[in-house]
């Protein structure tokens, strides 16, 4: 994987939205909020943080669509194959698939897996004295799981101050707020009182992401860490802007021409057409 | 065949650093050794099996082969969605180990039971199931399992030893043939006990087969065998969904061996809603020594 020192986060945010909103457009495909709300966390992890060592799981795989943008946008996964995404026959499915790409190490999909396996990760880096972090990206719904709660405690118990979890909190579950549903799950006090090392930041703010991420990885302190990241579902795109609608529905193509010209507008210095 | 396995596996780590042993909270007075042995590579994942199936597929993919220990419901059901998406998927060493499968855990009550077990891992992607039926198979089992370093399922239950002269062909071990049986006795794991218990009490020549691995692996041995003494009656502490009798008849079927008489003998759950001892719900199954007896003798005098 090529490294990426992009400063200009915005400009970066915006072109990896473009490509996103693309694949969406050309597959016709819904779960565009949910990629657009953790797109800049992303870019704090993979193309700013990720090493060599690191492992990183999308958990809410429904946001397959960011990461395969992000990984082309890295190199490791070619134009042509993503030109193949949600065709048949293609490796990029609609939740990522086993087996096919260094950066994709784990087939998600199902909620609640991805915090487990990056806590075995972690682990297994401490069992075998070696630098490394295991970065897992859930959403706040998927806090719902069950497995959350046992991960998390199994961490602190097994003092895992290399694993590094980061949650979009958007605010928006698959039938509901989270607040009507279950109520928040990713509440940071609670995180806190379980022992866990946790902070809460703005997670479209790229920059400060990353500054978090770095201080983060500094602290050995035996505490597995937890970034709280504050976003807004469909984030860019001001008819998808919160709106549940917008974990399901694909674009029509006025509201893809829509789309296009808003994150250009608000996120490009300069004009890219979208592929 | 509790102490069989601690006392292989702790010899496996021994001469495997790569090997991590994580019990879902169980093992008092049983797993201790492997405690002091293993050091930080023996891990009590609490009570929560569905981070442990998916703490071990992390530690998998980072290398190591990871045995995942709890009573078999726990470590079957509860994180079956782990096993199969963070494991079976992926194809990673993780080795699920269920002590008492079938009805070991008796007046337990159903909660301890796996019964359904095999219908659901044998089908996983990748995976084997592994059912000793003597002590002395567990430890060799346990090497194929650690060798191969593909998804596994090891069901721990009772058993004494293997019979001289016993053989393996495909997923059957070959524990009594005999060129005049008319009748082929086959039998899951532990059951095979029972089974060659039954063999001087049926009043006719009889084959006995053990099945120690699923998926049904058959070979053209078994097959001849099948075919000289076709009347078959399978007897597996399992339900019948998804077990022993229906992956072998599809074998038959496949393989064009036409059968006289075929009848399975199953875990017939809980038919009167009454709970008991191993032996009190192998009885109520016909799985016990008088009911593979009984059915094994009706069958040969239906000709």
């Amino acid at each position: 994987m090529k490294e990426y020192t992009h400063t200009n986060y915005q400009e970066l945010s915006g072109q990896l939205r473009l490509k996103v909103i693309g694949l969406y457009h050309q597959a016709n495909a819904g779960h565009i909020g949910s990629a657009l709300s953790c797109i800049d966390c992303m870019i704090a992890v993979l193309f700013l943080n990720k090493g060599e060592n690191d492992t990183f799981i999308l958990s809410k795989g429904h946001a397959a669509a960011a990461l395969y943008a992000s990984l082309n946008f890295l190199g490791e996964i070619s134009d042509e194959q993503l030109e193949t995404y949600y065709k048949d026959g293609t490796t990029l499915p609609a939740h990522p698939a086993p087996g096919h790409y260094k950066g994709i190490p784990f087939a998600t999909g199902s909620l609640g897996h991805g915090l487990p396996v990056s806590t075995g990760i972690a682990q297994a880096l401490k069992l075998k004295n070696e630098e490394g972090y295991a970065y897992v990206l859930m959403s706040d719904g998927e806090t719902n799981e069950g497995t959350t709660w046992e991960a998390m405690h199994y961490a602190v118990s097994n003092k895992l101050d290399n694993l590094i979890i980061v949650i979009d909190r958007n605010r928006l579950q698959g039938f509901g707020r989270t607040t009507e549903v279950l109520g928040n799950t990713a509440h940071v006090a609670t995180y806190q009182s379980m022992g866990l090392d946790v902070v809460q930041a703005d997670g479209h703010n790229i920059g400060e992401l990353n500054t978090i991420i770095h201080q983060l990885k500094e602290k050995k302190n035996g505490k597995p860490k937890v970034i709280v990241a504050e976003t807004i579902k469909g984030k860019g795109i001001s008819y998808m802007e919160d709106r549940l609608e917008w974990h399901y529905l694909p674009m029509s193509p006025e509201q893809y021409a829509t789309a296009v010209k808003e994150i250009t507008d608000h996120y490009l210095t300069t004009a890219v057409i979208p592929s | 065949m509790r102490k069989e396995f601690s006392q292989s596996v702790e010899q496996l780590a021994r001469e495997d650093e790569s090997i991590i042993f994580i019990t879902g909270d169980l093992g008092y007075n049983a797993l201790e050794n492997l405690k002091e042995v293993m050091g930080p590579r023996f891990i009590n994942a609490g009570v929560a099996e569905q981070n442990m199936i998916g703490v071990a597929a992390g530690l998998a993919y980072k290398g190591y082969k990871v045995f995942c220990y709890s009573i078999a419901p726990f470590v079957v059901y509860r994180c079956l969605e782990q096993f199969r998406n963070d494991v079976c998927f992926h194809n990673l060493p993780v080795f699920l180990v269920g002590n008492g499968g079938g009805y070991g855990y008796g007046i337990m009550g159903s909660t301890h039971h796996a019964i359904e077990d095999l219908a659901v891992l044998s089908g996983m992607q990748h995976t084997t199931a592994w059912i000793p039926g003597f002590a002395d198979e567990v430890d060799p089992v346990l090497r194929e399992i650690v060798n191969r370093g593909k998804p596994a399922y090891l069901r721990l239950g009772a058993g004494k030893h293997t019979p001289e002269g016993s053989y393996q062909s495909g997923s059957f071990k070959v524990l009594h043939h005999d060129t005049e049986a008319e009748i082929t006795i086959i039998a899951l794991g532990p059951v095979a006990n029972n089974a060659l218990a039954a063999l001087p009490q049926i009043g006719a020549p009889a084959n006995v087969l053990s099945v120690l691995s699923l998926p049904l692996l058959m070979t053209p041995e078994i097959s001849s065998i099948l075919q000289k003494a076709n009347h078959i009656l399978v007897a597996e502490e399992h339900i019948s969904i998804g077990g022993v009798a229906q992956q072998l008849s599809v074998q038959l079927l496949e393989n064009n061996i036409a059968v006289q008489s075929f009848r399975s003998l199953h875990a017939a759950g809980y038919p009167d809603k009454t709970y008991g001892s191993q032996s009190y719900h192998q009885k109520q199954s016909f799985l016990d020594t008088t009911g593979i007896v009984q059915n094994a003798a009706d069958l040969i005098s239906t000709i």
